[in-house]
């Protein structure tokens, strides 16, 4: 059961993180968040994984808060992102 | 009261607010039509690989600061109300995260504007409050220019100054150290990681010199905290300087470590209401001391995290340049050093010349401070470099939100124009002759 509200929350993540307007914030952000993921891998106590998993909800809720402040913030685009 | 702070978020569906349209392009008009009036030769914004300079503001840190910057406006130093209330908690808690990552009491956190305002405290507050008893100071020549120009004026005011010479990786030598100290010193002031160069001095090994003379210990800690470990307590350090933009916090807040056991004392610089132990007056700005807080705990929290990816990253592009060019010089030590910053030499091309063509990527050949200037880095003439060498340099600054592909970006378009202007340079051509441009006697007209 917690394995599956796991799946959920790290889509819910990544899709989010992906609509950082910002090159740099966007890729830290989906780096960190696929990273943390493979390093909690390991937690198998019920609290630790519980516990976790309330602070990538918090840290979604952050991310959807950023997206907006990204979006009306928004610059003009890095050149490398012109290259692709 | 604090909890009330984080509570505030909760009430708030981030997916309910509804940007109206229009809204981003009205703000943003007057700028970015400054900018398109200027011409540019490539397109979008330039990539930003000056982490010595400054750090971008970490989201995370941002979403703490808002409600500062918004709804609890009151004065962290009002006793009388709840508006003053609910900043100050912030506040402490803030200076507990900075007092944290360097295992400090908070009680020991100074919150003042910046390094710069945090070193002059340290080295004019403790010069001129023991000025009756000893009037020497020790610094190094690779110093930050705050830091000399305060031993400058104390100079004016009838100290005496050493500046340590440094060796030509850049890091001082304990001997010339232990020679330079008498009984009249009562301030060293060395810095943790160089600005410039990113070498980093032995720093317990001063620590531990100092106390055993019983002579304060202050170092400029700008490019250091976050990015190595640091610890006041087993470093023996009595005076440490902060900066909240090097971290990716806010710019315009930093804090100034002071010792208390032993205590180490100060005269302040500043007149006023005596806030910050009396050392610093003048109203704590507190959505910056909130943000620097949070800059520091996630920091710590990251440490090893970014540390092993900008190792990565900065071995990555030192790999490619050094793989595809040669009479390449990296300044400064390249083992006790740290990774972020590297700093390289490419003898044969002028390093302005190559900023111009870097265009793309933004970059400095030294301090931010100094860039305005054509002349050599002062710190590049300290570790000895050739006067041509010290023109070639560029710093390479690499932080958390570097990406692989920025940095295979800039060490593709570095080797091209290193290439093209060398194959422009005769100078260069002399040298792939085999001619030692050392022994030609160029005539004067």
């Amino acid at each position: 059961m917690a394995n599956q509200q796991v799946i959920v929350l790290y889509k819910a993540l990544i899709r989010e993180a992906k609509k950082l307007p910002a090159y740099n914030f966007r890729n830290y952000a989906l780096r960190r968040i696929r990273d943390s993921f493979k390093e909690n891998r390991i937690i198998k106590e019920p609290a630790q994984v519980a516990a976790a998993i309330q602070e990538g909800k918090k840290s979604l809720e952050l991310i959807k808060r950023q997206v907006i402040i990204g979006q009306i913030y928004d610059t003009e685009k890095l050149v490398i992102e012109y290259q692709k | 009261m604090y909890r009330n702070i984080i509570k505030v978020n909760k009430y708030v569906n981030p997916q309910n607010i509804s940007i109206p349209v229009g809204l981003n392009i009205s703000r943003y008009k007057s700028t970015e039509e400054k900018l398109k009036t200027q011409v540019k030769d490539f397109p979008g914004r330039p990539l930003y690989l000056d982490a010595q300079a400054t750090t971008p503001l970490d989201p995370r840190v941002l979403d703490v600061m808002l409600p500062f910057l918004t709804s609890y406006y009151g004065n962290p130093h009002s006793r009388t109300h709840a508006y003053g209330w609910e900043t100050e908690k912030a506040v402490e808690k803030a200076r507990e995260q900075v007092a944290h990552i360097i295992n400090a009491d908070p009680k020991e956190i100074i919150f003042t504007s910046g390094a710069t305002e945090s070193n002059n405290i340290a080295t004019k507050g403790v010069a001129r409050f023991y000025a009756s008893k000893k009037k020497h100071i020790i610094t190094t020549q690779t110093e930050h220019k705050c830091v000399l120009d305060s031993c400058r004026a104390l100079e004016a005011e009838g100290f005496r100054v050493t500046y340590l010479p440094v060796r030509q990786n850049g890091i001082i030598s304990m001997e010339d150290l232990e020679k330079a100290m008498t009984p009249d010193t009562s301030l060293v002031s060395i810095m943790s990681v160089n600005n410039e160069i990113g070498v980093k001095q032995p720093i317990s090994e001063i620590g531990k010199l100092c106390k055993q003379k019983k002579i304060f210990f202050h170092t400029d800690s700008a490019q250091a905290v976050g990015k190595i470990p640091l610890d006041v307590q087993a470093m023996n350090i009595d005076l440490m300087s902060i900066s909240g933009h090097k971290i990716y916090g806010p710019k315009g807040i930093g804090a100034l470590y002071v010792r208390r056991r032993p205590r180490v004392r100060l005269e302040a610089l500043q007149s006023g209401g005596g806030q910050e132990r009396g050392l610093r007056s003048g109203t704590v700005p507190a959505p910056l001391a909130v943000g620097f807080g949070e800059a520091c705990e996630i920091s710590e929290k990251e440490m090893k995290y970014d540390y092993k990816w900008i190792e990565q990253l900065s071995d990555r592009l030192l790999k490619k340049i050094y793989g595809s060019l040669s009479h390449v010089i990296r300044n400064g030590d390249p083992e006790q050093s740290y990774h972020g910053c590297i700093n390289l030499s490419f003898a044969y091309v002028e390093g302005e010349s190559l900023l111009m063509a870097l265009k793309d990527i933004a970059l400095s050949s030294g301090s931010a401070c100094t860039s305005a200037s054509l002349e050599p880095s002062y710190v590049l003439r300290a570790i000895g470099a050739d006067e041509d060498l010290a023109h070639s340099s560029i710093r390479f600054g690499i932080g958390r939100f570097t990406t692989i592909e920025e940095i295979d970006y800039t060490a593709e378009k570095c080797i091209q124009h290193v290439t093209r202007l060398r194959e422009m340079s005769p100078l260069w051509e002399m040298v792939q002759e085999g001619i030692d441009l050392k022994s030609i006697q160029w005539s004067q007209h």
